[in-house]
């Protein structure tokens, strides 16, 4: 590809991302700020954030890893911990008499640490557990993961985590652009290191380990390299899905929630960053609104849906993603991105089905 | 091929988020919307059943309300928010997105907390029916609550283990993660101590079904009593897991534990179990008797109401409370004259309304003032509660 | 001697905890040694077995109901590796690790929406959920008898495993995948059979498990299923009776932790013992090394 033809592409992208933003920020306008649409939104560019963090390490180096709650967890408390404004303490931390931490940080500096604390901890527990292979090193960082939980909620840790109660009083956002704004950035930053020699070198690992140990790459060392920084943006998302709930309790942080996020990683399609980000926004879409009404009971005339109640939404969810996952065994985007060309494919292949149709119409 | 499904996938999500653009608006018209914020799954989902039967019974009961010579109809939006706390924000955004005017729940003080802001974001008045736990209210000027507070609760229990059993020693269990349980444990420790008793404290991790082994501690420990304040799912694996051990000291429990859940575990057992609780079935005030006459009635004739009731027609204390706490609501909306939700939030803590629990008024924390629990205890041969006392705290 | 007698109960309790752990690590770790499959919904099969019960009794007498839920545990096993494993046996190993997870979640949603989301009652089996005595220490028969049903039930596996034809097939899948089907070895048989005797054993370690801790959720097959999976892995996962200890290790140590006081930590030392071994050895206990193919 040309250098001019490159250009271009960087431009396209940057005025879709940009226009992306204006309809955003005009939805906000005109919308009521508590409809449904921007809990969906705001909730789906934090799983994005996570999914992709996630996808780094799964699909684009092929560790396999399970720990993604934990490192959520670290961050969201790490985050919740520094900003909580002093006033609040005393009611926050109620059995622990105010806590230790006398002092808050600004977001954006919290937001960071909350990424750099679960880096940290990454980096120590990929020390022993990234020697480990496949699923070896899956069951061994989903155990991290209850290790971790279990630290957090413990008594003799109280005047910092506030043991097994709630965080909150921290700040948060309302408007749903922050967090598009903080994933965005953190999923651009990833899509540049995958881009860059790291991430090829990431790749050449998935593919073969022993070929790319044999070219010379450093397993060891890249391996941890991309563990820490996916536990980063893992943090980071963690931080954010804080800010979003508005509380915080490491309870929530259960391998059922790594394994969501797997779902949505494989759904969109391993080794595809705009695959994770579509289907997070899909995943969110259709389990908290789309199949909400499914759940209630629905009359129609004095006719009573039959099967409709409490949980059945989920069920039909689930049905739908096993669909999804039989059928679409590589994920709705395989291991391809979304990007301007996609988009020039559908032009021509759409304008190719009705040229078509227009023949036979003529003929 | 697969390329052009996917894009389309995309076109019908883009679609569809616009479609939901249409947005449903506030309650409106000549309605009033009052949203039931409870569970009914998840480890509390058997009460907060019985609580939304209490609001259900009240709503067949009055389901429209006067302002200014306009009657405006009552609609009921009810939620689960799946007694889980990572559930709870979305469960009430929900209700905020459906237009409550009024919002009421919920069993359990950890959803309670945790939903708290996003109907404070949203300037929507919360009465709390049975989350007894402090921080639901503090610092909330948008969050009431109709039942007494676990500092009072704990104290009451305390009392009630010195004077009723002479404990010396006490077993406290408490489930790890969860507000209510562990913050009862709290206050009851806290005052177990000032009346010159030990306690030895433990907990135990969610999703846990074995008790065995902290009941070995508990005797081990030579308690005289074991306090657990669990949700009704743990109480029932610890009621049957305390009987096949042959435990013989009392257990006693907060307010979630007066549910037949108990009854049914604890039947045929030899234990003794106490609990305190809102109310009493067999109270003789004319409100309270007249109540549990009309609901037995109800549920009675609606087999589905039964069913949520635990297949049988034992008034708990929550449906009493749920009850209240619909009728307070309505008081609220008179008092305000308006559906407006800031309006009922400003004459809710002059509201008061007396009760088949007895008389509701807020104090500063808007907190109803409250200084007596029932306390019930499980005949264990017939499985039915049997009144032990009303005790306050001097 | 002392230390015995005082730590008694803990021990009772970790024994049979550990024996159903056992029934259940076993249908892990003979689907992976198999499949190379980590059957996530192995756990869910549990619960299923103890709604059934829950259900079944309700109307039948427990003499039926209690073959019969064995019978529809293994129908349900076998179901499940037929629709949502096997057409993907030739996609990538993650998609049908990610299709054991979604039969997860569709069963615990299932039975979410089925049971409304409560707690369930389990039926006292007659005889096996009674109170017995052994020295200072009160618990219930099936206590005792676990331990001493999962033994019978292991040693009858391993023999029909060295012993018989379909157990000679079995090995040699687990051995060589590709070869063995050359070999003419019908290999959706043997993967059937696999799944049928690992439902077989998670219905009875369900029976006994539910027995002793007698309320079913939606999600009571989450952790039993996860520590079983620990204790294969722990184990050495394929080798079943590298399960089988790790099941009781991990069933015994954890009673003992909770009753050392550290009940916060109960969960979570199993997985830090479960880090340690593979740490140390990275196959675990009993597991075959393996060898990179270049």
């Amino acid at each position: 590809m040309d250098k001019l033809q490159k250009r271009k592409k960087l431009i396209i992208t940057a005025a879709a991302l940009a226009a992306l933003f204006i309809i955003l920020w005009v939805l906000e306008q005109i919308l009521p700020a508590n409809a449904m649409l921007f809990v969906v939104l705001k909730k789906g560019a934090i799983y994005a954030l996570v999914a992709v963090s996630m996808n780094l390490l799964n699909g684009f180096t092929g560790l396999f890893s399970l720990g993604q709650a934990g490192f959520m967890l670290i961050g969201a408390y790490t985050y919740a911990i520094f900003t909580i404004p002093l006033e609040y303490h005393d009611s926050v931390y109620q059995y622990f008499n105010g806590g230790i931490i006398k002092f808050t940080v600004p977001v954006f500096a919290a937001l960071i640490m909350a990424g750099a604390a679960a880096a940290i901890f990454a980096y120590l527990i990929g020390l022993p557990v990234l020697r480990l292979k496949s699923d070896y090193l899956a069951i061994a960082t989903l155990g991290f993961a209850e290790i971790i939980r279990a630290f957090f909620q413990w008594d003799a840790l109280g005047p910092v985590t506030n043991g097994s109660n709630l965080l909150r009083q921290y700040p948060s956002f309302t408007s749903v652009l922050f967090p598009f704004a903080v994933a965005g950035v953190c999923i651009l930053l990833i899509v540049l290191l995958i881009n860059s020699s790291y991430g090829r070198a990431f790749k050449a690992i998935r593919d073969d380990e022993i070929a790319a140990e044999a070219m010379g790459i450093n397993l060891a060392k890249h391996k941890q390299l991309s563990f820490t920084i996916s536990s980063f943006f893992a943090g980071v998302g963690g931080a954010l899905l804080a800010m979003y709930q508005t509380t915080v309790q490491a309870n929530a942080f259960k391998s059922a929630m790594t394994y969501e996020i797997l779902l949505i990683v494989v759904i969109g399609g391993l080794g595809s960053v705009s695959g994770s980000v579509l289907s997070s926004f899909l995943f969110i879409a259709a389990s908290e609104w789309w199949l909400r009404f499914l759940d209630a009971d629905t009359y129609i005339g004095a006719f009573k849906v039959p099967l409709l109640a409490s949980g059945f939404r989920k069920v039909v969810f689930s049905v739908i993603i096993m669909i999804v996952v039989l059928f679409y065994r590589n994920g709705i985007m395989g291991d391809k991105e979304l990007s301007a060309e996609t988009f020039g494919g559908i032009r021509r292949f759409l304008r190719k089905r009705l040229g078509r149709r227009k023949e036979e119409v003529t003929k | 091929m697969k390329k052009v499904l996917a894009i389309l996938l995309i076109v019908c999500m883009s679609a569809m988020l616009l479609a939901g653009c249409g947005g449903k608006n506030a309650g409106g018209g000549d309605t009033i919307k009052i949203g039931v914020f409870e569970p009914s799954s998840g480890d509390n989902g058997a009460g907060g059943k019985q609580e939304v039967l209490g609001i259900q019974f009240a709503h067949s009961q009055v389901n429209t309300v006067e302002i200014g010579g306009k009657t405006y109809k009552i609609e009921l939006q009810i939620v689960d928010n799946e007694s889980s706390t990572d559930k709870a924000p979305s469960a009430a955004q929900t209700l905020v997105s459906g237009g409550c005017n009024l919002v009421l729940g919920s069993y359990g003080s950890g959803v309670s907390i945790a939903a708290s802001d996003v109907f404070g974001k949203a300037g929507i008045p919360v009465i709390g029916i049975s989350c007894t736990n402090p921080q639901v209210t503090l610092g909330n000027e948008h969050y009431f609550r109709i039942c007494y507070l676990d500092p009072f609760q704990g104290t009451v229990l305390a009392n009630y283990a010195v004077d009723e059993y002479s404990a010396k020693t006490a077993y406290i269990l408490t489930k790890l993660g969860d507000d209510y349980s562990v913050g009862l444990g709290n206050y009851f420790k806290e005052a177990f101590e000032s009346l010159g008793g030990t306690v030895v404290e433990e907990t135990f991790p969610p999703d846990n079904s074995d008790f065995t082994a902290y009941l070995t501690n508990a005797v081990k420990a030579n308690a005289d009593v074991i306090f657990a304040p669990t949700s009704t799912e743990a109480a029932s694996l610890i009621i049957e897991q305390a009987h096949a051990q042959g435990i013989t000291m009392p257990l006693l429990a907060g307010d979630t534990w007066d549910s037949s859940v108990i009854l049914d575990a604890a039947k045929g057992s030899d234990l003794t179990i106490a609990v305190s609780t809102f109310f009493d079935e067999g109270d003789e005030s004319a409100a309270g008797s007249k109540f549990v006459k009309d609901f037995k009635a109800w549920l009675n004739a609606n087999p589905d109401k039964k069913a949520n009731n635990g297949g049988n027609d034992i008034v708990a204390a929550v449906s009493a409370l749920g009850y209240d706490a619909y009728m307070l609501a309505i008081e609220a909306i008179k008092a305000a004259g308006s559906a407006d939700s800031a309006a009922i939030l400003k004459a809710l803590p002059g509201t008061t309304y007396t009760g088949v629990t007895g008389d509701i008024a807020f104090d500063a924390n808007g907190d109803a003032i409250r200084n007596v629990a029932f306390i019930k205890s499980v005949n264990t041969a017939d499985g039915a509660w049997q009144f032990e006392a009303i005790q306050s705290v001097k | 001697m002392e230390f015995i007698s005082s730590n008694l109960q803990y021990i009772l309790t970790g024994i049979s905890v550990g024996g159903q752990y056992a029934l259940i690590a076993i249908g892990y770790t003979m689907v992976y040694g198999i499949l190379r499959l980590i059957n996530f919904a192995h756990g869910d099969i549990f619960m299923a077995a103890g709604f059934m019960m829950v259900y079944l009794s309700a109307t039948l007498p427990m003499y039926i109901a209690l073959p019969l839920v064995v019978l529809i545990t293994v129908l349900l096993g076998f179901v499940v590796e037929r629709v949502a494993y096997k057409p993907l046996r030739n996609a990538p190993r993650m998609s049908i690790m990610i299709s054991a997870i979604g039969v997860s979640y569709f069963l615990q949603n299932l039975a979410w929406y089925v049971t409304s989301g409560l707690a369930k009652q389990y039926p006292a089996i007659p005889w096996i959920s009674d109170s017995i005595s052994i020295g200072p220490a009160t618990t219930k028969i099936v206590t005792v008898i676990t331990p001493l049903l999962t033994i019978v039930l292991v040693t009858a596996l391993v023999l029909l495993i060295k012993h018989t034809k379909i157990g000679m097939a079995m090995r040699a899948v687990s051995r060589d995948f590709e070869t063995s089907q050359c070999m003419g070895i019908k290999i959706n048989f043997v993967i059937s059979i696999t799944f049928i005797i690992g439902s077989f054993l998670a219905a009875v370690g369900s029976l006994l498990y539910f027995s002793n801790y007698p309320t079913v959720t939606p999600i009571s097959g989450a952790m039993p299923g996860l520590k079983a999976f620990v204790a294969a892995v722990f184990g050495g996962i394929g080798s079943i009776p590298g399960a089988v200890v790790g099941a009781f290790i991990i069933g015994i140590c954890e009673n003992i932790i909770k009753g050392l006081g550290w009940t916060t930590f109960s969960d979570a030392f199993t997985f830090a013992l479960l880090i340690i071994i593979l740490v140390a050895k990275p196959t675990g206990l009993f597991g075959e090394k393996m060898t990179d193919k270049v």
